[in-house]
């Protein structure tokens, strides 16, 4: 005996990309305070299997909220409740004895469910590959501290930086924008003086990958902002926008 | 001293260069074979792994221009594991002045390792630290910085200099997001293929040389084969055969473990790194354990009672009624002592019944000294990501009462062998970062993994890669060849023989219970009875898995719970081989302390004269007895001592 809250959770349960999913009722017993969200799940699938069904498929790794893995819409905010708190740091002490969870996946057109909690957001890897870098070698880096970089600013960048790419920004949109995902890498990029020869370019590439993924587009209610749990700023957004206007402006012919 | 060198053991040829430990790396780029620029784009290379070793690494090998196929088990390259590290990045800059030199950082981390690494190896990796730090700034990653622009350095375990260089507490995340997008640029140039959702399931030899490898695709279960002229591993380490360790879930010895089957030689088990300072266990439901980093024992003072049984808050114990052990025991380095000193001192204190918490099995971690010092907005901007987590974690506030630690499994030193090239035993098959066995010796360092890992990805598997692919003979062979179909029907006969069990205990139940042995037996100290009780007990364990576990599901589909019987099948075997390597291994050393192997105020006692060697262990096939190969080490540059930090 672990605990003893009891909670219901009702979770989307759909076995493939194409199958119809729905949403199934279990109630899950002896849980503790101390215990994980995701602890809970493992639970619940602990028992599953005892029984011969099929366990919840979700995605994990870290379970400290650093890898960015984890993600699933509890009660119909992306990671939960808490702010900036991963699904794997959100703890039972939150909740009630009898209370009820209803657990969903990301929703998203960009991001097809692969099987019932788990989508696939390989679409941000597209977006890094069409200009999320700087473009250097490892064998032509200058010495490191050749460059100073003001410490705001080096400050700002690092804030923009610390985006662990779960996709709970465009799960809590409800155009399903990536613009804060986007945001983030342009942001921390064009702070810093190491981004600046690319810095038009990159913007551009980005937001037409972005664009051309199915993301619906920003309309600024910074619901995303909320759902961080790495608190990066809607600025980042303000940013990408700016730096967009001002690169197409530049690089326009005629 | 001395040690003299040995006659090495013709299967384990370390290739260190000849000359003065500073000029062997130079020496050894000049005499490697070069692979030419336009012949580069025919070698396939594959990848395994996308952390900080592997990510560096495939992105490296596409800039020269080969063609990388680059796998990993998470659904994005920028999850591996490597993410979670903390606290920083060594290197030999002497920003601060104070003292440090290539020559200082080789020489701390071998006396870290408690002499039971290659000098050669270490040094090289001294000299190219300067570099990983160049090669992260001009990619953009955002290290903290003092006010005048330039960059800031704090202190860590196991050094009297400040060396460390760090982003926030989010280190290994900004060093890893760096690799990553240098990785994605390649993928854009199409140097690089990237395979995610991909776990590794068996190795292929053709004519002496791994030349492929067969995967599962985690979602739709397809068993395929992939050919290449020479495949790098990343894995990562085995803290997970543990159970419970700071370790992602995904962690797993199935690519090492497979590759020792194969051939590879599995090198010193027995060094696995117990951290100091993670959040207690609680209740057995836990799923893991939380690191909290090692930075904090820069600004925070471990203390406990000192009378056995108090149960007083924190805050009600006089000064004069606490024990700071550590700074008691080790005026010099106090707090910032090696990891491995600081895991063992607070083991003893709580097996004398002084340590604090529900379960007797934590201490303090105290700050109140370093904020009524500073400030609490100077800790808040060192430390305030930590403090938060800390928080969400139990529910209390580090800035108001003590945080509670305890040490937990974080990292292995142990791994495969390799030589100087970073190649195992099997030729074409390159190991990197720490599912090698290579730099650490006995025990890391704080902040040496991002650094070894970075080391051989970006700037040593480049160079000696092409030195292998030039130098040797490599027939051209396909998927279609009889070796592959060989080792996919391997592969394969292993996952039909998971799903035909249908038992009735969970894997996780499995899984937990040889963590538990294994943390008992073989965890932060050690002994012939335990370690030989533990040696008749997994084969049970084991023989209990394979009669009664329940794995649900077909292969066919995307089967979480058939992956994770997979990697427990891998643990099982390899945890025996851990204990038989630390049952050998009859000296205290680092990370493994060896109950019978101490000074008389109860240090461990290394015993060169036994075992101033790498225990390197051959397979001889499943159900049969390892080899046991010594590579002796020979210190021609640092004298042996008796490690102190008094």
């Amino acid at each position: 005996m672990n605990g003893d809250m009891k909670l219901k959770l009702r979770i989307w349960r759909q076995r493939g990309p194409r199958e119809k999913g729905r949403l199934v009722d279990y109630e899950v017993s002896a849980i503790a305070p101390d215990m994980s969200f995701l602890e809970v799940l493992d639970l619940l699938n602990e028992h599953l299997c005892a029984h011969g069904e099929e366990p919840v498929a979700f995605d994990h790794d870290c379970r400290e909220g650093i890898c960015g893995a984890c993600g699933v819409v509890v009660n119909g905010q992306a990671h939960g409740p808490d702010a900036k708190t991963t699904a794997c740091q959100l703890h039972m002490r939150r909740y009630k004895d009898g209370d009820t969870l209803v657990i969903e996946p990301f929703r998203a057109r960009a991001f097809p469910i692969i099987k019932d909690l788990v989508v696939d957001r390989s679409v941000f890897d597209r977006i890094i590959a069409a200009g999320g870098f700087i473009s250097v070698n490892a064998g032509s880096a200058p010495e490191a501290n050749f460059v100073r970089v003001p410490k705001d600013k080096s400050d700002l960048a690092m804030d923009a930086a610390e985006c662990v790419g779960c996709g709970a920004c465009v799960a809590a949109c409800k155009n399903a924008s990536a613009m804060l995902f986007v945001g983030a890498k342009v942001s921390h990029f064009a702070l810093l003086p190491q981004g600046q020869a690319e810095r038009e370019t990159r913007v551009l590439t980005m937001v037409k990958a972005m664009d051309e993924a199915g993301f619906g587009n920003c309309t600024n209610e910074l619901e995303c902002e909320a759902a961080c749990p790495r608190g990066v700023s809607g600025d980042n957004i303000a940013r990408l926008n700016r730096e967009f206007i001002h690169a197409t402006l530049k690089t326009r012919k005629g | 001293m001395t040690t003299p060198p040995a006659a090495i053991d013709s299967k384990l040829d370390a290739k260190i260069p000849s000359g003065p430990l500073a000029e062997k790396w130079d020496r050894h780029r000049f005499e490697l074979k070069l692979v030419n620029p336009a012949n580069k784009r025919k070698f396939e290379v594959i990848v395994v792994g996308t952390g900080l070793a592997g990510a560096s690494a495939a992105a490296t090998l596409g800039e020269l221009g080969y063609s990388v196929k680059c796998f990993c088990i998470q659904d994005s390259p920028r999850r591996a594991h490597s993410i979670a590290a903390q606290g920083g990045i060594n290197a030999a800059k002497n920003y601060p002045n104070d003292g440090d030199s290539v020559f200082r950082l080789f020489y701390d981390t071998v006396k870290g390792g408690d002499f039971r690494s290659r000098e050669a190896n270490v040094y090289r990796l001294a000299q190219v630290s300067n570099h990983i730090i160049d090669l992260c700034v001009a990619q953009g990653v955002p290290f903290a910085r003092e006010y005048g622009g330039f960059l800031s350095n704090r202190s860590f375990g196991g050094a009297q200099v400040s060396r460390t260089f760090y982003a926030r507490g989010q280190t290994g995340q900004q060093l890893l997001l760096g690799a990553y997008s240098a990785l994605m640029r390649q993928v854009a140039h199409k140097q690089v293929q990237i395979f995610p959702r991909m776990e590794i399931l068996e190795f292929v030899i053709s004519h002496g040389s791994v030349r492929g490898i067969v995967t599962r695709n985690l979602v739709t279960g397809e068993i395929r084969c992939h050919a290449a002229h020479a495949v790098v591993l990343a894995t990562g380490g085995y803290g997970n055969v543990f159970y419970l360790s700071s370790n992602a879930k995904s962690g797993n010895v199935t690519a090492t473990w497979r590759a020792y089957r194969k051939g590879a030689f599995f090198a010193n088990l027995c060094f696995t790194q117990i951290h100091p300072t993670c959040i207690p266990m609680h209740g057995t439901y836990q799923a893991k354990l939380t690191l909290m980093s090692e930075s904090l024992r820069n600004d925070g003072r471990v203390w406990v009672p000192k009378k056995p049984g108090d149960s007083r808050a924190p805050q009600d114990i006089p000064e004069g009624e606490r024990d700071y052990f550590l700074e008691r025991k080790y005026p010099s380095f106090g707090n910032l002592v090696p990891r491995d000193i600081a895991s063992r001192s607070a083991k003893s204190v709580c097996d004398e019944g002084r340590g604090v918490g529900s379960t007797g099995h934590a201490v303090y971690l105290d700050f109140s000294d370093a904020v009524g010092r500073l400030g609490e907005d100077v800790i808040r901007e060192r430390y305030g990501n930590l403090f938060e987590m800390y928080e969400k974690i139990t529910a209390e506030s580090p800035y108001k009462t003590p945080m509670m630690i305890y040490p937990a499994i974080h990292y292995t030193m142990g791994g495969l062998w390799v030589d100087y090239n970073l190649m195992s035993t099997l030729p074409g098959l390159f190991v990197l970062g720490e599912a090698n066995f290579s730099d650490h010796g006995a025990n890391r360092l704080g902040a040496s993994a991002l650094m070894q890992g970075l080391a051989d990805g970006y700037y040593i598997i480049p160079y000696t890669i092409g030195g292998y692919l030039a130098g040797t003979s490599l027939p051209p062979v396909t998927t279609g060849d009889p070796e592959f179909r060989e080792a996919e029907a391997e592969a394969t006969g292993r996952i039909e023989k998971l799903l035909s069990i249908r038992g009735k205990r969970a894997v996780r139940e499995i899984h937990r219970e040889l963590g538990m042995l294994l943390w008992n037996d073989c965890g932060m100290s050690r002994n012939a009875a335990g370690l030989g009780a533990a040696l008749a007990r997994i084969p049970e364990i084991r023989e209990e898995f394979w009669k009664n576990a329940m794995v649900t599901g077909s292969t066919g589909e995307f089967n979480q719970d058939l992956e994770y019987a997979g990697r427990v099948a891998d643990f099982l075997e390899f945890a025996e081989l851990m204990v038989e390597d630390a049952l050998t291994r009859e000296e205290s050393c680092g990370g493994h302390f060896r109950e019978e192997s101490e000074t008389p105020d109860g240090e461990s006692l290394r015993d060169d004269a036994r075992f101033c060697h790498v225990a390197a262990w051959e397979s001889q096939g499943a159900g049969k007895p390892p080899v046991l190969h010594k590579e002796p080490l020979a210190f021609e540059t640092v004298r042996l001592t008796q490690r102190s930090y008094k």
